[in-house]
C-alpha cells in the first residue's frame, strides 16, 4: 500500500476515492491481467483494440466539441468578409461584425416568384444546406442545368446593401460547376439589376494560378460596370467571359468580360453559372420585381 | 533501463535520429515516401509550410504513442492499432486548423486529411517506434517530418516563383500581365512539375552522396563476354 500511495503523487484525494471504489479495483485487477498476457492472446486483441478506440474516440470527440464555437465563429466571419468584399465595403482593420451589421441586411426570395419571404429568419436560412434538403430544394431539368448544379434551393438569401434608405446594391448568391469542382461565391448588382459591381467566388478548388485566378483582384475589377442583359425585358443575360482580352471600342463590350488564360473550361463554367442565376431560372423575376419597384418609386 | 544509461545515448544517438533524415535518410529523395502530397499541395510556399507542420506533428506524436504501447500492441492487429492512432491525430490536427488557422485549412481542404495515408507516418510508426522508446520515436518523427518540410519547402520555393511570380503570396518577379517581364510558367502550377523538381533533387543529392544510388536489379550482360562465363 505505502508504494500505491507513492505513484498518486499530487492526486491523493482522487486516489483515495479510487483505492475505496470498488469498480476501481476490479478494473485495476482486470488491467493487469491483461497486459499481463501474452500478445497474442485473443483476450488480449480484443481487449486492446476496445480500449484504444475508446481513448482515440474521446480524443476526437473532445477536439471536435471544444473547438466547434471557434469554428463556427470562423465560417460565420469569413461568409461576413466575402460578402463586405464584394460590396465593396471591406476596410482594412475595420470590425466586420460591427460593418455588416450596419451596412447590410439579409433577405430570403423566392427564386420562383421573384418575391421576398417573409416568414422565414434570414439570419438562419442556409441556403446551401437548403439545397441537400429534398422539402426545401428542386431538382433543375436537365436542359436547363447549364451550370451543372442539378438541384437548388427554393428560397435563395440575398443581402441587401442600402444607404440613406434607398437600396444601393443586391449581392446574390452564385454558384456552378467550373472544371475541378463547384465554385460558389457571390455577385454584386446595382440597384437597377443590370449593372455589375464586383464578383467574388469564396469556395472554389479550381488550378491555382489558371482557374484558380477567379480570386484574382486585378480579373475581378474588369467586372465593374459590365452590363448583364442586352434586353432588360427578355429575361435572358448576355453578359459571358469571352477568349482573350475584351476590345473596348467594339459594341457589345459591356456584356464581355476577359476570360481567364489558360483555363478556357472554368471561364466557360463561369460563363454558365453567371447566366444561369441571371436567367429566368435564377434571379430574373427578383430582378425584374427589385427595377419596377424602383421604376415605381422615382 | 536506468536514467543515467538512457541521458547518455540520447547526446549522440538522438542528433543522429534528428539529423539523419534531412539528406542522407530523407523520406521523400531516398525513400521516396510521401510523394502524393509533395506534388498536391506545393504550388504555393503558404500551404506547404502548414502541410509540413501537420505532418512532423503528427508523424512525431503518432510515433510517440506508439511506441508508448509497443508492447503491448497484439501483432495481429499491429497495422489497425497504428491507423486508428494516425487518424485520430490527423482529425485532431485538422480541427486544430478549422479553428486557428481557417484560411489555411480552406487550401489545404481534403489534404489534411490525406495525411493519414501518408507513407511517411506509417513507415516511421512500423519501422522505428515499434522498435524504439518513446522518447527517440518522436524525435525520429521530428526528424523525418523535418526531412519531408526541407523537401517541400524547395519544391514550392521554384513552383510558387516561377510558376506566379510570388512568394509566400508576396510578388518576387513582375508579371508581364500585371505591366512586368516575367512571363509565368503554367506547368508549375501543375502538379507534374513538382515530379521534375523532385526528380533534379533526388538526382542532386545522389550526385553529392553516391552511396545513396540504388544496386541495379540486374546487369546486363556483354554478350561477348557473357558467353564464356569469365566475368
Amino acid at each position: 500500500m505505502p508504494n500505491e500511495n507513492k505513484q498518486c503523487g499530487h492526486y491523493e484525494k482522487l486516489c483515495a476515492v479510487l483505492e475505496k471504489n470498488e469498480n476501481y479495483q476490479k478494473f485495476k485487477v482486470y488491467a493487469e491481467h491483461i497486459l499481463g498476457l501474452s500478445n497474442n492472446s485473443l483476450e488480449k486483441t480484443i481487449a486492446i483494440a476496445v480500449a484504444l478506440c475508446l481513448v482515440c474516440a474521446v480524443l476526437v470527440s473532445l477536439a471536435a466539441v471544444a473547438l466547434k464555437p471557434l469554428q463556427i465563429n470562423n465560417k460565420e466571419q469569413d461568409m461576413k468578409q466575402n460578402i463586405l468584399d464584394v460590396a465593396g465595403l471591406l476596410e482594412e482593420g475595420k470590425d466586420i461584425d460591427a460593418a455588416f451589421a450596419e451596412k447590410i441586411e439579409a433577405k430570403i426570395v423566392d427564386l420562383e416568384t421573384g418575391d421576398y419571404v417573409e416568414n422565414i429568419n434570414a439570419a438562419d436560412y442556409d441556403q446551401r444546406k437548403a439545397a441537400k434538403d429534398p422539402a426545401q430544394s428542386v431538382a433543375i431539368p436537365k436542359d436547363k442545368d447549364i451550370a451543372h448544379i442539378r438541384i437548388k434551393a427554393k428560397y435563395a438569401k440575398v443581402f441587401l446593401v442600402k444607404e440613406a434608405g434607398a437600396i444601393k446594391s443586391i449581392i446574390l448568391p452564385i454558384n456552378g460547376y467550373g472544371l475541378w469542382s463547384t465554385l460558389y461565391g457571390f455577385l454584386s448588382v446595382d440597384a437597377d439589376g443590370q449593372t455589375v459591381q464586383s464578383i467574388n467566388f469564396y469556395d472554389q478548388a479550381e488550378t491555382p494560378g489558371l482557374g484558380g485566378e477567379v480570386v484574382n483582384p486585378n480579373w475581378r475589377a474588369l467586372w465593374k460596370g459590365k452590363k448583364i442583359y442586352a434586353e432588360t425585358d427578355t429575361n435572358e443575360p448576355t453578359l459571358s467571359l469571352i477568349k482573350g482580352v475584351v476590345d473596348n471600342s467594339k459594341p457589345g463590350a459591356q456584356y464581355q468580360v476577359d476570360g481567364l488564360a489558360g483555363a478556357t473550361l472554368t471561364s466557360t463554367g463561369v460563363t454558365n453559372l453567371i447566366r444561369y442565376w441571371t436567367s429566368k431560372e435564377g434571379f430574373a423575376p427578383y430582378l425584374n420585381k427589385v427595377r419596377t419597384v424602383k421604376g415605381a418609386k422615382s | 533501463m536506468s536514467a543515467v544509461v538512457d541521458s547518455s545515448i540520447i547526446n549522440d544517438e538522438t542528433k543522429k535520429v534528428l539529423v539523419d533524415p534531412l539528406v542522407t535518410n530523407n523520406p521523400i529523395t531516398l525513400q521516396v515516401l510521401g510523394i502524393c502530397s509533395a506534388l498536391a499541395v506545393t504550388s504555393q510556399m503558404s500551404t506547404s509550410l502548414i502541410m509540413a507542420l501537420a505532418l512532423t506533428l503528427v508523424t512525431a506524436f503518432s510515433s510517440a504513442a506508439i511506441s508508448a504501447i509497443r508492447n503491448h500492441i497484439p501483432s495481429s492487429i499491429r497495422i489497425i492499432v497504428q491507423m486508428t492512432i494516425i487518424a485520430s491525430l490527423v482529425i485532431v490536427v485538422d480541427q486544430l486548423l478549422k479553428a486557428f488557422a481557417y484560411d489555411v485549412s480552406k487550401q489545404l481542404s481534403v489534404f489534411v486529411g490525406l495525411i493519414i495515408t501518408n507513407c511517411i507516418v506509417m513507415g516511421r510508426a512500423e519501422g522505428y517506434a515499434m522498435k524504439n522508446p518513446p522518447l527517440e520515436s518522436f524525435i525520429d518523427g521530428i526528424g523525418n517530418g523535418l526531412g519531408y518540410s526541407l523537401i517541400l519547402i524547395i519544391v514550392a520555393f521554384f513552383r510558387e516563383t516561377l510558376g506566379s511570380g510570388k512568394l509566400l503570396g508576396i510578388e518576387v518577379f513582375k508579371l508581364t500581365k500585371d505591366g512586368g517581364w516575367y512571363d509565368p510558367n503554367g506547368l508549375m502550377l501543375l502538379p507534374p512539375s513538382a515530379f521534375f523538381i523532385i526528380g533534379l533533387i533526388i538526382w542532386g543529392v545522389r550526385q553529392w552522396k553516391p552511396n545513396q544510388v540504388e544496386k541495379a536489379d540486374f546487369k546486363i550482360m556483354s554478350i561477348t563476354h557473357g558467353e564464356g562465363g569469365h566475368h
